[in-house]
């Protein structure tokens, strides 16, 4: 839908819209990161939005006979999510070509996706989808794992990590795939990287995906409390954690050009972020890990130093 | 009307040029390209009001058609044998959402070995997935059929997809006569869209193939199809008598022909039962009483027109042109069930399995299976099932396995060894 219906401008938490869209009571896991993220986004995209769900975590927020939803709902498959979108954009746009649907019966198209789902199975539907120019927000709640089958390696998970697949002393020896580059590189409308534990820069980016017809993605890490190993009571801390040890860089794309929106100074080192979480506590104990400490800090002071400004 | 040569490929565009579908989700695919463009330049040409959308895979093509179904338009498909394979998942799962669009499959035999002429095991895989299911033997059904398969899949006690299956090559590729429905007439039996209560809309907001939590509600939504697709069989002779009221040609469910007095009745579905007619009358040139009997639905199944057209048949010979593994035919097992313990119900029903790949089923290969089948109904003992393939095919087999041997063998630098 091309016209701009988003309710608000927001620059300040308390301009936060607290509409609360979202329906209580879903399964999702106490602290669930993804579900404060969502949260978030459908505030402020709104109730004229159809959300096509891949299969993941949150595809048990609509349980029958219950939906959390003051909008629409579709649930596709692992793959496809994007194709789902592909058929209900094309759809309102040809019954509203055809006059058979008043513009005001008009919906935003948005995906929600989990890392699985964007970063593996869904890649090849969600490229395609870029290619085709579809006009659709495309929301990744990445928790780094296959959290809703118990946490086991995705392209997503960190190096290092313990999870349900890397259960050794030196976790998964793999890296993460760069999903903001991948979007990037497809030249999209616009792409974000967002965290619910920094809303406003949330809000702004939500704000700037709106405005932006095409393929937009926002990237969320969500701190998973059941996958990490962590309290739920501290999801915000960690996520903000993830932003001042410069181990999530909040950046955006748009025309071309990527832009941080957010830059640590000082810089957090790693550990204050990785200690908080379980599944890096073999990083720890019994004894430091010293080289899988200092492969992580450098792999993201490489990162920064490459960050103009 | 007009009357004009068309390849079974044509036909299937048409058919969905004439319902008027909105929407055409599109992946290529031997045999079923020509389908999508032949929508595609009519799209372009300002013929056909609607839009083409290509995608990555039939994953996506696939639900792209159910999403726009469950949105509110008319969507038409078409795919063929690995397509359909790779797009199962979301045929079961679309059926699921109550959003009736037709896919039209080019029936073509599955790898591995890869192939690209037909059988049926791709349309058969699809059986259980909650698509309605028809079979067309010409091209004039090719057309006829996609345009009753919308009536009757968006009938609102079915409101189920529905697939329409036409053999690769052997319908796809071949021209034949065709009677076009007009335009209007076409329009008017179709009739517009009516997305029901399936659709999304921001007046209407609507929480679409949500999850359940336990067998109860599942089995009930799961009831709820299978009762949808048995009220498929039930509104088939009402659909089909409006689209004989309007275009002149009757199609049952079961096809018929030269069955009523026969001994011994042919039983398969598809674009062989053009050879199998001939077969039936050869045959009762020669004194056998034959006759054919060829399903054109095959989901819903329709078991009582299957049982009132093979009671008092003393023997069925049923072409299968599928296989599976370690069962057999499909279609005979489907019989089987549909026939045990009715009355009158003939005592032999030989199985025989040709014709995959594209191999063909030659008329001899016909009379020998009736005759088999009658020999057997005199014996009174069914035949074990047969695979068609002969001495000669045989031969050449060997032959091929000689080369590959004698080509690994100078790859490895060996002499060539004969195979014993």
């Amino acid at each position: 839908m091309s016209e701009d219906t988003l309710l608000c401008r927001v620059r300040r938490m308390q301009e936060l819209p607290s509409t609360h869209l979202l329906g209580a009571g879903t399964a999702m896991c106490a602290g669930c990161g993804g579900l404060q993220a969502f949260r978030e986004v459908y505030e402020l995209l709104g109730e004229r939005t159809v959300v096509v769900n891949a299969a993941g975590c949150m595809t048990l927020l609509a349980v029958y006979p219950f939906t959390p939803f003051r909008g629409s709902w579709l649930y596709t498959s692992m793959a496809s999510a994007p194709a789902g979108a592909q058929g209900v954009r094309d759809a309102l746009d040809l019954l509203r070509a055809k006059g058979r649907m008043p513009p005001e019966d008009d919906l935003r198209v948005v995906v929600l996706s989990g890392d699985g789902a964007a970063y593996g199975m869904g890649l090849s539907a969600t490229s395609a989808a870029i290619d085709r120019g579809l006009d659709f927000v495309y929301l990744c709640y990445d928790n780094e794992g296959y959290g809703n089958t118990g946490q086991q390696t995705s392209a997503a998970t960190p190096r290092g990590a313990r999870t349900a697949t890397d259960t050794g002393s030196r976790g998964y020896p793999g890296r993460k795939k760069d999903l903001f580059g991948i979007w990037a590189a497809h030249r999209p409308a616009y792409a974000a990287t967002v965290i619910g534990s920094e809303p406003v820069d949330l809000a702004r980016k939500v704000e700037r995906a709106a405005r932006a017809p095409g393929p937009r993605l926002l990237l969320a890490l969500t701190p998973c409390p059941t996958g990490w190993g962590f309290d739920p009571k501290d999801t915000v801390e960690i996520g903000r954690l993830a932003v001042r040890t410069g181990i999530f860089p909040l950046k955006e794309y748009e025309g071309g050009r990527v832009v941080h929106t957010k830059v640590p100074r000082p810089r957090l080192p790693v550990d204050a972020y990785l200690r908080t979480q379980q599944r890096f506590a073999h990083l720890f104990e019994p004894a430091r890990d010293e080289a899988t400490l200092r492969e992580i800090q450098a792999a993201v002071d490489a990162y920064w130093a490459a960050v103009p400004g | 009307m007009t009357r004009q040569l068309l390849t079974g490929n044509a036909a299937a565009a048409w058919g969905a040029r004439l319902a008027g579908a909105d929407y055409v989700p599109a992946f290529p695919i031997t045999p079923q390209t020509e389908i999508l463009e032949l929508l595609g330049r009519w799209i372009e040409a300002g013929e056909l009001d609607a839009r083409l959308t290509l995608l990555e895979s039939e994953h996506s093509m696939m639900t792209a058609a159910g999403a726009a179904a469950a949105t509110g338009v008319r969507a038409f498909t078409a795919t063929s044998s690995q397509g359909l394979l790779y797009a199962m998942e979301m045929l079961y799962a679309v059926a699921g959402w109550r959003a009736p669009f037709v896919l039209v499959n080019v029936s073509r035999g599955v790898a591995a070995p890869v192939t690209l002429e037909s059988d049926h095991t791709d349309a058969l895989a699809a059986r259980d997935s909650g698509f309605l299911q028809l079979h067309a033997a010409t091209c004039q059904e090719v057309v006829d059929l996609v345009l009753l398969a919308y009536r009757l899949a968006e009938r609102p006690e079915v409101r189920l997809p529905a697939l329409v299956n036409l053999d690769g090559f052997l319908l796809s590729f071949t021209r034949e006569p065709v009677e076009l429905p007009a335009a209007e007439a076409a329009a008017r039996f179709v009739g517009p869209f009516d997305p029901g209560p399936v659709r999304f809309r921001a007046s209407r907001p609507l929480s679409q193939a949500v999850a359940v939590l336990g067998g109860v509600p599942y089995s009930y939504f799961r009831y709820e199809m299978h009762l949808a697709a048995e009220a498929a069989a039930a509104a088939w002779d009402e659909v089909a008598a409006e689209f004989e009221a309007a275009f002149g040609r009757r199609y049952e469910a079961v096809e018929c022909y030269r069955a009523d007095d026969a001994d011994v009745a042919l039983v398969l579905i598809g674009s062989l039962a053009t050879a199998a007619r001939d077969a039936v009358d050869r045959l009762r040139e020669a004194g056998v009483r034959a006759g054919l009997v060829r399903p054109r639905l095959l989901r819903p199944w329709p078991v009582a027109a299957l049982r009132r057209a093979l009671a008092g048949r003393r023997a069925v010979a049923v072409l299968d042109q599928d296989l599976s593994m370690g069962q057999g035919g499909v279609l005979h097992a489907e019989l089987a069930a549909a026939l045990y313990g009715a009355p009158g119900a003939p005592a032999v029903l030989a199985s025989f399995v040709g014709g995959l790949g594209g191999r063909d089923v030659v008329p001899e290969e016909l009379f020998a299976m009736a005759e088999e089948a009658l020999r057997s109904a005199e014996l009174g003992r069914t035949p074990a099932p047969r695979l068609l393939f002969t001495e000669a095919e045989l031969v050449e087999v060997r032959k091929l396995q000689g080369l590959a041997g004698a080509e690994r063998a100078e790859l490895a630098g060996a002499p060539s060894r004969g195979r014993s």
